[in-house]
C-alpha cells in the first residue's frame, strides 16, 4: 500500500507563481533548482515521492519529482537533466525567474509502512532525485528505522549526481552507501558494474526490508526481480512509474499505464502490483 | 587461528558444499596478497588458478591497443576471479588490477581439474557453482551494454 497524497487546498489545475532562488550544476547536463513561492505562501507540504507541474512560461509544461528535503517544505527542490526543449528551459533558468507550479500530485513512497524495518532504497541515473526526500526522512528520523541501505547506480564518475551528500550519508550511523557506474575511468577506485551487482555486498535483512527503487523502467525491472531472489517480498519492493503526465489529475488519460493512472494512482506502486504489467510488451 | 579450509568452507561461493568437499580443495589453496596497482594477471596469459576474494577490490580490464584499458568490472570481497582455469584452452581472456590493496586464497586450477577428474561429484558441484558466476555475469553484462542511462 503507498500512501496516499493530500488534496491540494487549491485549483490543481491552476499554476502558482514561484521564483528560482538557486540553480545548483549537478553534472554536464542535470542541475538542482529550488523555488520559492513568490507570494511568500508556504508551499503545500509535500510526501516523498510525490511530484509538480511546472510550468516554463512560453514553452511548456512537465511532471518533475520532488528531491528537496520534506522537512523544508516551504522551498521546492527539484533536480532535472535536460533531455528536450522543456528540460532545457528549465535548466536555463536563472535566480529570479518565474516558473508556474502545480501540485504535489501522486502517491508517496511508503515512508510509514517502512518503520521499525530496514530501508533499502535502489537508484539508477537520474531515478536518486525523487528517492533523495526518503533518504532525509529516515535520516532525520533515524529511530523509526532499522538500517538504510543506499545503492546508487550512474552511467560514469561524471554522471553521479549529489556527491558531497553520498558521501556525508554514508558516514552516519547504521547507513551504508554503494555507488556503482556502468564504465570506470582508470582513476575510478569504486564499484564497476550495473547496480544489481551491489546487492550482494547490502547489509541488511531482506524479509524486514522494504525496497524503494527508481530509474529507468528496465532497469527496475531487472532489480525488482534481483530483489525476488535476495528475499524481499513482492509487496515489500516499490517502483516510481514515469508516463507522459498533462492534467496531474487523473482527467485526460495520457498517463495510463493499463488499470493505472501514472499521475494519480501513482507513480510509486508496489511490485506486485506492476509486475504482470511490467512484462507487456505495448505498455 | 583461520585455516584454509575452514575460509574455503566460510567463503560464499562454497556455501552449501558437502562438508568433505573443502577437505579436498584445502590442498590446491594457498594465500595471496596483492598491492595496489598489481596486475594479478594479464590476458593471454596460462590461466591456472583462481581466487576466491577476502578483502579488496579488483578491476576486471580488456586492452585495446592505443587506448587506455577499459575496465569492465569491479570484483570485491566474497566474489570469485578467473573462471579461465576450467575451460579450455585455459587461457586468461581478461586483465585483472588490485585497485585496492587485495587478500585472496588461490586455488590451483591445475590441481582442481585433476580432483575434479577424478571425483565427478565434486567436479559436477564446481560446474554448477561456476555456471551460476557465468551466468550472472552473462546477465550483467547484457544489463550494461543497454546503456540504460543514456539519453534516449
Amino acid at each position: 500500500m503507498t500512501t496516499m497524497a493530500a488534496a491540494p487546498k487549491i485549483d490543481p489545475m491552476l499554476p502558482q507563481q514561484y521564483s528560482v532562488r538557486e540553480v545548483v550544476k549537478e553534472t554536464a547536463d542535470t542541475f538542482t533548482l529550488t523555488l520559492e513561492s513568490s507570494n511568500g505562501t508556504a508551499a503545500d507540504r509535500f510526501h516523498p515521492g510525490q511530484f509538480s507541474m511546472l510550468w516554463v512560461f512560453g514553452v511548456g509544461e512537465l511532471p518533475i519529482s520532488i528531491s528537496g528535503d520534506p522537512a523544508q517544505h516551504h522551498r521546492l527542490v527539484y533536480t532535472v537533466r535536460s533531455v528536450g526543449q522543456a528540460t532545457y528551459a528549465l535548466v536555463s533558468c536563472e535566480v529570479g525567474d518565474g516558473i508556474g507550479v502545480r501540485g504535489p500530485f501522486g502517491t508517496g513512497w511508503p515512508v510509514e509502512q517502512a518503520h521499525g524495518r530496514d530501508v533499502l532504497v535502489v537508484a539508477g541515473g537520474i531515478g536518486l532525485a525523487p528517492l533523495r526526500p526518503v533518504i532525509y526522512e529516515v535520516l532525520h528520523n533515524r529511530e523509526k528505522y532499522g538500517r538504510l541501505v543506499i545503492l546508487y547506480g550512474a552511467r560514469s564518475p561524471r554522471d553521479l549526481l549529489y556527491r558531497k551528500e553520498l558521501t556525508a550519508w554514508a558516514r552516519q550511523p547504521d547507513t551504508q552507501v554503494l555507488v556503482s557506474v556502468d564504465y570506470g575511468g582508470l582513476s575510478w577506485r569504486g564499484h564497476v558494474g550495473v547496480v544489481t551487482t551491489l546487492l550482494k555486498f547490502a547489509r541488511l535483512q531482506p524479509p524486514r526490508s522494504v525496497a524503494m527503487v527508481c530509474g529507468p523502467e528496465i532497469m527496475m525491472r531487472f532489480v525488482a526481480r534481483d530483489l525476488e531472489t535476495h528475499g524481499l517480498a513482492r509487496e515489500n519492493i516499490y517502483l516510481s512509474m514515469e508516463r507522459n503526465m498533462k492534467c496531474a489529475v487523473g482527467f485526460c488519460g495520457h498517463c495510463q499505464y493499463g488499470p493505472h493512472f501514472i499521475c494519480k494512482d501513482g507513480p510509486i506502486f508496489s511490485y506486485d502490483r506492476l509486475r504482470p504489467l511490467l512484462e507487456e510488451y505495448e505498455l | 587461528m583461520e585455516t584454509l579450509e575452514r575460509i574455503i568452507a566460510e567463503h560464499p561461493f562454497f556455501a552449501g558444499f558437502e562438508s568433505h568437499f573443502p577437505n579436498l580443495l584445502t590442498g590446491c589453496a594457498s594465500n595471496a596478497r596483492f598491492d595496489e596497482d598489481t596486475y594479478i594477471f594479464k590476458e593471454g596469459e596460462e590461466a591456472n588458478d583462481f581466487y576466491l576474494i577476502r578483502a579488496g577490490r579488483v578491476a576486471v580490464e580488456i586492452f585495446a591497443p592505443q587506448r587506455k584499458p577499459i575496465m569492465v568490472a569491479t570484483l570485491g570481497e566474497g566474489e570469485i576471479l578467473g573462471w579461465s582455469w576450467l575451460l579450455p584452452p585455459y587461457h586468461r581472456k581478461f586483465h585483472a588490477r588490485a585497485i585496492e590493496p587485495v587478500r585472496a586464497i588461490a586455488l590451483d586450477g591445475k590441481c582442481l581439474r585433476t580432483k575434479c577428474e577424478q571425483n565427478h561429484d565434486l567436479g559436477y558441484e564446481m560446474l554448477k557453482r561456476f555456471a551460476l558466476i557465468l551466468e550472472q555475469r552473462l546477465e550483467a553484462t547484457r544489463f550494461q551494454l543497454l546503456d540504460v542511462y543514456a539519453v534516449r
